[in-house]
């Protein structure tokens, strides 16, 4: 026991930690963009894999890190454009059509790998983001080394976490974004396309969760690996959640659940003699639940989140 | 020149026509009631207006300008204003939020929220709409919610305002505090449609009254002119008769309830400490804005929730088992709030829903569904009650409201039930239909049936009970003789005043 508490101390411990949030942190607000607008959206998972797999690609082919940023979020945004227009416009299930492109997007990105790269027993490497000091902050003790020595996509993550805050509560278009989620109807007796709305905050939340997933083959490692998202893109819907659809407490949601993950690494390497290590891999998921009882119970949901949103309906 | 013009209107849905050649005009500075009955067409012609719906034929002209069909924002910028019948408001946010929703370019940078607040505190104060703009919407009154919707139109410097059924949801005296807004707008210059089928109200407020009747305008009278007669007959079509009413010497209790609570819970407000007593040949009005405790009560009452303390008799017993079919086979009637959801099955056919309540008793030897019988049954009922349909195998959907209830009426009032419990049965029916299902109310109570009677609207209950008692925050005043308390004195009781004698009246 005091040998976990002696290691909640050390700058190790949360470098890992935030390198484990990075990707979460990225996806979660994009999630919670979406919900914001009324749209649950769970081709997430898939959104990261062919994140992941697209930046890879990018870089592979010989382009930049940043361009291949960039093209993540092109991807993203396609795919969040084809969510939005089968439940925007069209007015589907949320959950079949968010699993549809889950599917879809894994198997697409499963396919192109194979077909670039048909035999290999080692996937190939690529040069990764590297470390990147901030100035000054980074001379805090602990928290410096482990917050601000990170690559550039982990400081662009705390930069979303702002923005996305920015966004959504400082600028009239956050407010439409977020009365979309709550009562369409209210939105268009305003004059505002409703439509138009929840498709831009798809698009611009989808495009957030494939950078997330790409910086696991950009910055985290440097190679793409068959199902290397690993239920990520769920742990993200959860945390939105937890977060009570707030930018900030998804961070703090992000960190803690990657904090149980980067714990639990540490405790299989002492205790596995004694406990079978699978109880460890449980403890991130079984906290995450317990914290979700304490914290969301009484979140106030986007009143309408999953309800489609039709022009010239009765009202 | 005239503010608003109304060119030839016509809208179909499928086949139904909702609006039929309307043309009308509204003038500077007046107050134009559009007056017709639920179907007639009005909410229709202002969401045309409004650019939620687009006309097939005609056109609308602001200030002689043609206005782009079909587009809300080109409707808002040409200053008109809508007060919709359902709020547009999101619970979750501010008044203030709500307010300013779409005034502002979504390019900018930053909402400027001080100038808003400034804003609208100079208007609420110009018109005495009284609002806290930091408050969030769900945590506000039916009638501040009003008020909000006021305020954006007003914030968005609408010279036109159109308030679709506004008096729907108010006490009597919120509708006065209404009414004096309204007057005080149309002194600053603003125009005003008023949407309602009130007649007192639409003679109290506007200049002028149009009529609306199967989509098609059917009259046009200034409202000095015009009498509740004369615009009832015009609104329906031909002479309305209302169910005569007559007190009958009451029988032995058939509901008591002693001290009765029941705790909150989802969407119903907690009850505290409810006696109350309603016996044979009596009809009990339970008065009251919606959300008091009435669904508490009518859950208690139907056997769907069970009072965490108090004493329930039914017909003389103390009921132990809270169990709906329990109830309905003990001769105890329900005519349900939403009667579309709750009290039938659109999908299944006429004949399965007149088993709905009795499938136990109508079934042969308890498992098979005698249906020879139970069809018989049914089209015996569609005569009787006059249920227009294609049959006791056409699908419920399909029926018009005022045919649903008549449904609903027939499967429970058939079984000469000798408690009734009848959740706004009047509403959203037609003058034709409120007074079948009037009389068949009072059809029961004369055969013998106890009757609570639960509505927001004051005319009904005053028209049918013998006795009324109001219902503010899941407590009850009353219940008062009817003849000694008059509909103002209720209004305040459903605001939460206290009158002094309901402390020691039974």
């Amino acid at each position: 026991m005091m040998e976990l508490f002696e290691m909640m101390l050390t700058a190790g411990l949360w470098a890992s930690v935030i390198r484990i949030a990075t990707p979460l942190i990225f996806a979660t607000l994009g999630e919670l963009i979406c919900e914001r607008a009324g749209v649950l959206n769970l081709g997430i998972e898939g959104i990261m894999t062919i994140g992941a797999m697209a930046g890879w690609i990018w870089v592979y082919q010989g382009g930049e890190l940043w361009g291949g940023v960039v093209f993540v979020a092109i991807v993203g945004m396609l795919f969040g454009f084809l969510h939005s227009i089968l439940v925007v416009y069209l007015g589907l299930s949320q959950h079949v059509s968010g699993i549809g492109i889950t599917l879809l997007a894994s198997s697409i990105s499963y396919y192109a790998y194979t077909m670039l790269i048909p035999f290999s027993t080692t996937p190939p490497k690529i040069v990764p983001f590297s470390a990147f000091e901030v100035p000054v902050l980074s001379s805090i003790p602990i928290i410096g080394e482990a917050f601000f020595n990170q690559s550039a996509l982990t400081y662009l993550a705390y930069i979303l976490v702002i923005v996305t805050f920015y966004v959504l509560y400082k600028m009239p278009i956050g407010l439409t974004i977020r009365m979309a989620g709550e009562n369409p109807v209210a939105n268009e007796a305003q004059g505002i396309n409703v439509l138009l709305i929840r498709t831009g905050a798809v698009m611009a939340g989808s495009a957030l969760m494939a950078i997330g997933g790409a910086f696991l083959t950009m910055s985290a490692f440097d190679a793409f690996y068959f199902g290397m998202i690993n239920g990520r893109g769920w742990i993200c819907i959860a945390l939105v959640i937890f977060a009570s659809w707030r930018p900030g407490k998804a961070f703090l949601g992000a960190i803690l659940f990657a904090l149980f993950e980067a714990l639990q690494i540490r405790a299989q390497l002492i205790g596995a003699d004694v406990i079978p290590y699978q109880i460890f891999s449980m403890m991130p998921y079984f906290l995450s639940i317990v914290a979700m009882m304490l914290v969301a119970r009484r979140a106030a949901y986007p009143k309408a989140l999953l309800v489609p949103f039709r022009q010239g309906d009765r009202i | 020149m005239k503010k608003l013009q109304f060119s030839k209107i016509c809208k179909n849905f499928g086949s139904v026509v909702a609006n039929d050649n309307i043309s009308l005009s509204l003038g500077e500075g007046e107050i134009l009631s559009v007056l017709g009955e639920n179907g007639a067409g009005k909410t229709t012609l202002m969401n045309i207006l409004f650019g939620h719906y687009i006309s097939d034929k005609g056109f609308i002209e602001v200030e002689g300008q043609r206005l782009t069909p079909g587009s809300t924002r080109a409707s808002l910028d040409a200053g008109i204003g809508m007060v919709h019948q359902h709020f547009t408001l999101a619970d979750n946010l501010t008044v203030l939020e709500n307010i300013i929703l779409g005034t502002e370019p979504l390019t900018r940078l930053w909402s400027q929220k001080k100038q808003a607040y400034k804003k609208l505190k100079a208007l609420s104060k110009r018109f005495g709409l009284l609002i806290n703009p930091d408050a969030k919407v769900a945590d506000l009154t039916v009638g501040e919610k009003q008020r909000v919707e006021i305020i954006k139109a007003l914030y968005r410097d609408a010279s036109i305002l159109i308030l679709d059924e506004p008096t729907a949801v108010l006490t009597p005296q919120e509708t006065t505090q209404l009414f004096k807004v309204l007057k005080e707008m149309v002194n600053a210059g603003l125009s005003i449609m008023f949407i309602s089928h009130k007649l007192h109200e639409i003679l109290e407020i506007s200049d002028r009254i149009v009529v609306l009747r199967d989509g098609k305008l059917v009259g046009e009278v200034v409202t000095k002119d015009a009498s509740k007669e004369s615009l009832a007959e015009m609104m329906v079509g031909h002479t309305v008769t209302r169910p005569a009413y007559e007190k009958l010497k009451i029988g032995k209790a058939v509901v008591e309830f002693n001290n009765v609570c029941l705790n909150a819970s989802e969407g119903s407000t907690a009850l505290s400490n409810i006696n109350l007593k309603i016996h044979e040949k009596e009809i009990i009005g339970l008065a009251g804005v919606a959300g008091n405790g009435q669904a508490g009560l009518a859950s208690i009452l139907q056997g769907l929730a069970c009072p965490s303390s108090g004493e329930f008799k039914l017909f003389g017993e103390s009921l132990v088992k809270y169990d709906p079919c329990f109830l309905t086979e003990s001769g105890v009637a329900r005519i349900p709030e939403d009667r579309t959801n709750e009290g039938i099955i659109g999908e299944m056919e006429l004949w399965e829903n007149f088993l709905g309540e009795q499938l136990r008793s109508k079934a042969k030897s308890g498992f098979i569904i005698d249906k020879k019988q139970a069809v018989s049954n049914a089209e015996k009922l569609i005569q009787e009650y006059d249920i227009r349909c294609e049959g006791p195998f056409a699908s419920t959907r399909l029926l018009s409201g005022g045919n649903i209830q008549k449904l609903i009426l027939a499967r429970s009032l058939s079984n000469n039930p000798r408690f009734i419990i009848a959740n706004k049965p009047a509403r959203g029916l037609d003058e034709g239909a409120i007074s079948f299902v009037q009389q068949q109310i009072i059809d029961a109570k004369t055969q013998g049936a106890g009757v609570l009677l639960i509505s927001e609207d004051l005319d009904e209950i005053f028209e049918l009970s013998d006795r009324i008692a109001v219902i503010f925050e899941g407590k009850l005043q009353g219940p008062f003789d009817s003849n000694t308390v008059n509909i103002n004195q209720v209004g305040l009781m459903m605001s939460g005043e206290v009158k002094a004698e309901s402390l020691h009246e039974a």
